[in-house]
């Protein structure tokens, strides 16, 4: 089976059962992605497909095939770090960093979809064109990323300076 | 996880087909649920048919209706514009649900199918009539602070766990189907069923029939409309109780109401008593406190749930009123 991963071809056998996060974890050796909870609940396991965040943990591997999937590993490196890395470390984005590269990876597809003008639950007005990502609504957006260390505000100010930054 | 053999279907004709002959089928959309069940040993199909390659479009009629495809993703829906714009309570819904990682991997089919939270359901070791007809149900007498007020049996107190269907009954929404004996289209009211002594009985669907799109009528396109769910926390959990309120009034009366609940019972619960207590009255507090307690007065509590009676009420009547009260 064919899987590009970080703009890279794999061609890897495995068993037809492995979870999308299995995969990167056990078989290629991509552990930045974590595993917390493998049933949905915390977002820990967050990579991109095509751009769109999703839970590697209820992702059969075999139906991602062909799929452009970016972990971590594909955003930044220790020598080039990613805005959103950057803006972690000067925030306190963290404390453990269990949760962070899923928070990282959910960031930036959270980023794209307001982009595209996707609304979400505290948006007042649905038929809204243009969103603007106050305080409430990146909560409410990044609230599929749990973290135990209750680090939510340096993250929150960490992605809301990228997010300013950005559109400046 | 038990072993089996995974087929992508390149259309319908072929999952059908497939479903129809291949030992212990199941179709796989998302896998949100179904991977989750898997694992838990609860769910064990030896063949798994993936449908997500068939219909995604959504399609919006100039009548105002909209069809949509069963292997649509629950954010392709709540971002579509004629969503947002003419059935504003689905998009709210479909929003308040799960998180954005799921809902960018959920189908409507698949959010349709999904199975309750209950977690004497979840748990192999536990008496489960609707994992094992028969054994009894650990939930009566066990844990049931989220467990159904309404329409339930002493043989399953389980909830039916969606935001997206509670939305989908109160807009008479159409499931399509297809199966080995052709095509059919429910009205979403039969599409789920009550518990009665079957419950692993959960929709009307028969064997190997496949979900292919889900429509919304024109009837109540335009319609002032919200999604209200209250939960444990702010985001990211199941309803307790939710509510999906639509309506029009003309000279101060309820000329149109449509209310469905969510959390309460085994399926999507219509709210008719509430219904039919407004319809032609006026709009105020008073009359949707009165509706509302009409329909509560079937709700038969658990030893843990008796709070969901009252947060029902106060939930119908608080986006009754939020709904009339933001009247131009
Ligand atoms: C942590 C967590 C929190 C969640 N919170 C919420 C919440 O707050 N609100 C909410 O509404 N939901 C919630 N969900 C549930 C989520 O919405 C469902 O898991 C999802 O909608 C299922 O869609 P899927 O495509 O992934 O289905 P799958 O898991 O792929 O399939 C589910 C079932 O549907 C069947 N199926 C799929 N497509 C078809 C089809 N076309 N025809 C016939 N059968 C089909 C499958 O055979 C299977 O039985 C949550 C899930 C998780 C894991
Ligand atoms: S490990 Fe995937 S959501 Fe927790
Ligand atoms: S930094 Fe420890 S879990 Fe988030």
């Amino acid at each position: 089976m064919r899987f590009s991963i970080n703009g890279a071809d794999h061609e890897i056998d495995f068993d037809i059962r492995t979870s999308l996060l299995d995969l990167l974890r056990e078989h290629l050796q991509l552990t930045g992605t974590k595993k917390g909870c493998d049933q949905g609940a915390c977002g820990a396991c967050t990579v991109l497909v095509d751009g769109e965040r999703i839970n590697a943990c209820l992702a059969l591997a075999v139906q991602y095939q062909g799929r452009a999937i970016t972990t971590i590993e594909g955003l930044g490196t220790p020598g080039h770090l990613h805005a959103l890395q950057a803006a972690f470390v000067e925030h306190d984005g963290f404390q453990c960093g269990y949760c962070t590269p899923g928070q990282i990876c959910s960031a930036v597809g959270m980023a794209a979809e307001a982009r595209r003008g996707v609304p979400s639950v505290v948006t007042a007005d649905l038929a809204a064109t243009q969103i603007a990502l106050d305080h409430d609504e990146l909560r409410e957006r990044m609230s599929g990323n749990l973290c135990r260390c209750g680090a939510h505000n340096g993250i929150i100010d960490a992605v809301r300076q990228v997010l300013a930054r950005e559109a400046a | 996880m038990q072993r089996f053999e995974y087929h992508r279907a390149a259309d319908t004709a072929a999952a059908i087909a497939l479903a129809a002959r291949a030992p212990e089928p199941h179709y796989l959309g998302g896998g949100t649920n179904l991977v989750d069940l898997m694992r838990e040993n609860i769910e064990r199909p030896r063949t798994i048919i993936d449908v997500t390659a068939l219909s995604s479009a959504i399609e919006a009629r100039p009548d105002g209706g909209i069809l949509i495809g069963a292997g649509a993703k629950n954010t392709a829906v709540a971002e579509h514009r004629a969503i947002r714009e003419r059935f504003p309570m689905l998009a709210r819904a479909i929003l308040a649900g799960a998180s954005a990682q799921i809902r960018n991997m959920a189908t409507v089919g698949g959010n349709l199918l999904q199975r309750t939270r209950c977690y004497y359901f979840y748990d192999d070791a536990a008496h489960c009539n609707k994992r094992k007809p028969g054994t009894g149900c650990d939930a009566v007498e066990g844990f049931n602070r989220i467990h159904a007020i309404l329409g339930a049996s002493p043989s399953c107190v389980a909830t039916h766990p969606s935001d997206m269907c509670v939305a989908l009954a109160a807009l008479d929404a159409i499931v399509h189907v297809e199966g080995p004996g052709g095509r059919r289209s429910l009205p979403f009211g039969a599409f789920h069923r009550l518990p009665g002594d079957r419950p692993d009985l959960e929709t009307a669907l028969g064997p190997a029939e496949l979900i292919t799109a889900v429509e919304l009528p024109a009837g109540a396109a335009g319609l002032r409309s919200t999604y209200r769910k209250v939960r444990d926390r702010a985001s990211y959990a199941f309803a307790l109780v939710s509510v999906a309120a639509a309506l029009r009034i003309e000279d101060g009366k309820l000329a149109e109401v449509r209310l469905a609940l969510g959390g309460v019972a085994h399926k999507p619960w219509r709210a008719a008593t509430a219904e039919a207590a407004l319809r032609g009255k006026p709009a105020g507090a008073d009359a949707f406190r009165a509706a509302a307690e009409a329909e509560l007065a079937a709700a038969r509590p658990l030893s843990g749930n008796a709070f969901k009676i009252e947060l029902a009420k106060r939930t119908i009547a608080a986006t009754l009123s939020e709904l009339a009260g933001a009247r131009p």
